[in-house]
């Protein structure tokens, strides 16, 4: 195994063929995790949407319905940029790598700031779940549910994201020092199923906390 | 005698000059190794310290039992108790036995690879353990927590007055270390199998680390939300569970079981594992139904997804669901039949050797077997209404838990032993402590059917006085299966000394890893193996065909 080895390969693996498929499949076992770890709150969401449909249509209106949607958009296009950093990790240099991871950590931070505005708005509104939570509708206790869910699923999300911009800042380091090449970029693939993913979770958490039950 | 207990060591037998436990000296080259054999030890360590803290809860909630009155402890004090005995036994001993200590161990030299596939995820899983245990340990030493292991809401989130924030976090911490090494086994065994071994001449171990990883990457994340769910709805009094902010309670119970029921799989499923490997061994026998007991054990890990409502047959489940869940849970009672059928068909007409090891696999067998039947009972509706929440539950589960896993596991460590350090614990007193585990634990836990049966409820620290007898048997039971742990704890620590060399392989066994010397090299094969035949070739008399 020695005489066929690169730097990248590590001890445990024959060839780099070997470490390239063991860790897509990790990376999918533990996105497959994560569906779970998400699940348990998408069930909850279900069984109190299900139980209190009024209650939560009438929270889910004072979501702000135009954030939401660009904060989509940014979303969906750091998946292309992210697309577009694993092409140029095989293809292209170091210039158009480091460019695309990049835009997809910017456009992520975008993201992120529009979230804290919606949050900052929530807390002025009294619509933060605890002692100072005011709502003016019919059922406030299950609105209050309603955005519990909201402020634990979105919150999560964004926790995902934070990470993944970590991730993208080694990624984008480790692209400037010329790691990459078409026979090594398995941590940028990695990083981009990872980030993919967690805007499918966004692809989810958008039409069922903004868009269901709005009039 | 036969040689199988005193092997004689040939120059080639003696263990290799650098080894996997000399290869590095210094608390350093433990505590940053990559291998996965080093990091077993780290886990066998730190899960025996629980083991034991777990084990001086029980002590002290059985002694409290012996008489009627609440009188050595208060009831707060005892409630604290068996929440610690049962977190601790559960998250921080019996989830991670088998695989963080022996699958860790054996699933690289077993396939024939030189390591699991991600070892440094291996070392950070060890630490994610640790921390998670300092959480809990931080919340016992701070005053402990009274909920049960369950966290049941709205107690957990509203009522309670202890550390449950600090023990959830502990709980959700150390998930993620099952997590990822249920992963981390996955990979291994889809990707780092030596050439020739094939799926179907996996060691049967291996099929049910398998199966077990599975459960720990589809089910603990379910736990771990959960958990989360609690910590912040006790934090910052959402309402999420808690009936008096419009929340649901039962929803917690589905979340919890959804995970919790799978656990218990988690702990049976690697000692089944251990066991398939042990009768093989001692009966000189191929297994009996190969391929069947690997499928039952995926099958196990997959129907124990589906039964997780037969916790809550009387917490307001609507009769309907309570009848399909209960006509689940007796399915599972096929696939595990399929195993004690199968093992004891191996053993029939076999050359069987009494060693050790094989006397827990079959101390295993008998009280699976009553485990397995008395979940039959529980899991059918109108029994369960009268037993719901008695002593006849705590017999039941500690007959798979203890009379099931323990036992695997201590089986498992007794087989592997000369493996992991080169040497033979005492035979004697090995089997003389066999015999005290089982007697000691029949004794604990048989009468707590009877108590059941009778109408005691679990979780007090006071009954009516004509439970006295069965409770002081009980207690005198749980003394003597404390001694019968004490004597491998000191025998083990002796023999890595003191015992014998071991040579490579003392019971003649087939497999992999016990074609290496003992303890193996760091990198567990020479020559990468080539695979040549099917698991357990017992009867065929050519050597396994190796490099
Ligand atoms: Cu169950």
């Amino acid at each position: 195994m020695s005489d066929k080895s690169t730097a990248a390969l590590a001890h445990q693996f024959d060839d780099p063929e070997q470490q390239l498929e063991a860790s897509t499949l990790g990376m999918w076992a533990f996105l497959a995790t994560e569906i779970l770890f998400f699940g348990g709150m998408f069930a909850a969401y279900a069984v109190y949407r299900l139980a209190y449909p009024q209650a939560f249509a009438a929270a889910s209106n004072h979501l702000d319905i135009l954030l939401g949607t660009v904060n989509t958009a940014v979303l969906i296009a750091s998946s292309l940029t992210m697309v577009l950093a694993v092409y140029s990790a095989q293809f292209a240099g170091r210039r158009a790598q480091v460019t695309f991871l990049l835009a997809t950590l910017l456009l992520g931070t975008i993201f992120l700031s529009i979230k804290g505005v919606e949050y900052a708005h929530k807390f002025h509104e009294h619509l933060v779940p605890g002692a100072g939570f005011r709502f003016d509708g019919a059922d406030p206790r299950h609105a209050a549910i309603f955005f519990s869910l909201y402020f634990a699923m979105t919150g999560l999300h964004a926790l995902h994201m934070v990470i993944g911009a970590g991730l993208l800042i080694a990624l984008t380091v480790m692209s400037w020092r010329g790691r990459f090449s078409a026979v090594y970029y398995t941590p940028v693939e990695m990083v981009a199923l990872y980030w993919h993913f967690v805007d499918v979770i966004w692809i989810f958490l958008f039409p069922l906390l903004y868009l269901i039950g709005r009039h | 005698m036969s040689p199988v207990v005193e092997p004689i060591i040939a120059p080639e037998n003696l263990p290799p000059r650098v080894n996997y436990l000399n290869a590095g000296y210094g608390i350093r080259s433990w505590l940053l190794t990559k291998d996965h054999k080093r990091i077993a030890l780290l886990y066998l360590a730190s899960i025996t310290f629980f083991f034991f803290i777990g084990g001086a809860a029980a002590v002290l909630f059985r002694l409290e039992l012996l008489t009627p009155q609440s009188d050595l402890l208060q009831a707060e004090t005892y409630n604290k108790l068996f929440t610690i005995h049962g977190l601790i036994m559960v998250f921080f001993f019996l989830i991670p036995s088998i695989p963080a200590v022996l699958g860790n161990f054996l699933v690289p030299m077993m396939i024939g690879a030189r390591d699991l596939a991600f070892p440094r995820i291996n070392l950070l899983s060890w630490y994610i353990f640790i921390i998670g245990g300092m959480f809990t340990l931080t919340a016992i030493i701070l005053g402990g927590v009274d909920t049960g292991w369950t966290f049941y809401t709205p107690y957990s989130t509203t009522y309670a007055n202890t550390y449950v924030i600090i023990t959830a976090a502990g709980v959700f911490i150390t998930g993620f270390s099952s997590i990822l090494t249920g992963l981390n086994f996955i990979v291994t065994i889809h990707k780092m199998r030596a050439p020739g071994m094939t799926w179907m001449r996996l060691p049967l171990f291996i099929w049910a680390q398998y199966a077990t990883s599975l459960i720990n990457l589809l089910g603990t994340p379910v736990l771990a939300i959960s958990i989360f769910l609690i910590a912040i709805e006790r934090a910052f009094r959402l309402g999420i569970f808690d009936p008096a902010l419009g929340g649901d309670p039962v929803l917690f119970q589905h979340l919890f079981w959804f995970y919790s029921h799978p656990a218990v799989y988690i702990m049976i499923l690697p000692a089944m594992g251990v066991i398939s490997e042990v009768i093989t061994c001692f009966s000189r026998k191929r297994i009996f139904g190969y391929s069947f007991i690997a499928v039952s054990s995926l099958a196990i890990a997959v129907l124990g997804f589906f039964v997780w409502g037969h916790h809550m047959f009387v917490s307001s489940q609507s009769i309907y669901a309570g009848l399909i869940f209960s006509f689940l849970s007796m399915f599972v009672a096929i696939p595990s039949a399929v195993k004690v059928f199968n093992w004891t068909a191996t053993l029939y007409k076999g050359s069987i050797i009494y060693q050790t090891p094989l006397l827990y696999a079959l101390g295993f067998i008998g009280l699976f077997t009553i485990g397995g039947l008395t979940g039959i009972f529980v899991a059918t509706l109108a029994i369960d209404v009268h037993v719901h929440d008695t002593y006849f539950i705590i017999a039941h589960f500690h007959y798979i838990m203890v009379g099931g896993a323990l036992m695997g596991y201590l089986g498992g460590l007794h087989f592997w032993w000369p493996k992991i350090t080169g040497r033979l614990y005492p035979e004697g007193w090995a089997r003389l402590s066999a015999l005290i585990i089982f007697v000691g634990f029949n004794l604990t836990f048989f009468p707590q059917f009877i108590l059941g049966y009778l109408g005691m409820p679990r979780r007090y620290a006071a009954y009516p006085d004509e439970f006295q007898v069965l409770n002081v048997m009980s207690s005198a039971g749980a003394s003597i299966l404390g001694i019968g742990y004490l004597i491998p704890m000191i025998y083990f620590i002796w023999s890595m000394r003191y015992g014998p060399l071991a040579g490579p392989n003392p019971w003649n066994a087939k497999g992999l890893e016990w074609t290496t010397p003992s303890p193996p090299t760091t990198e567990n094969f020479e020559h990468k193996p080539h695979i040549t035949e099917e698991a357990y070739a017992y009867e065929v008399k050519e050597e396994k065909v190796v490099g």
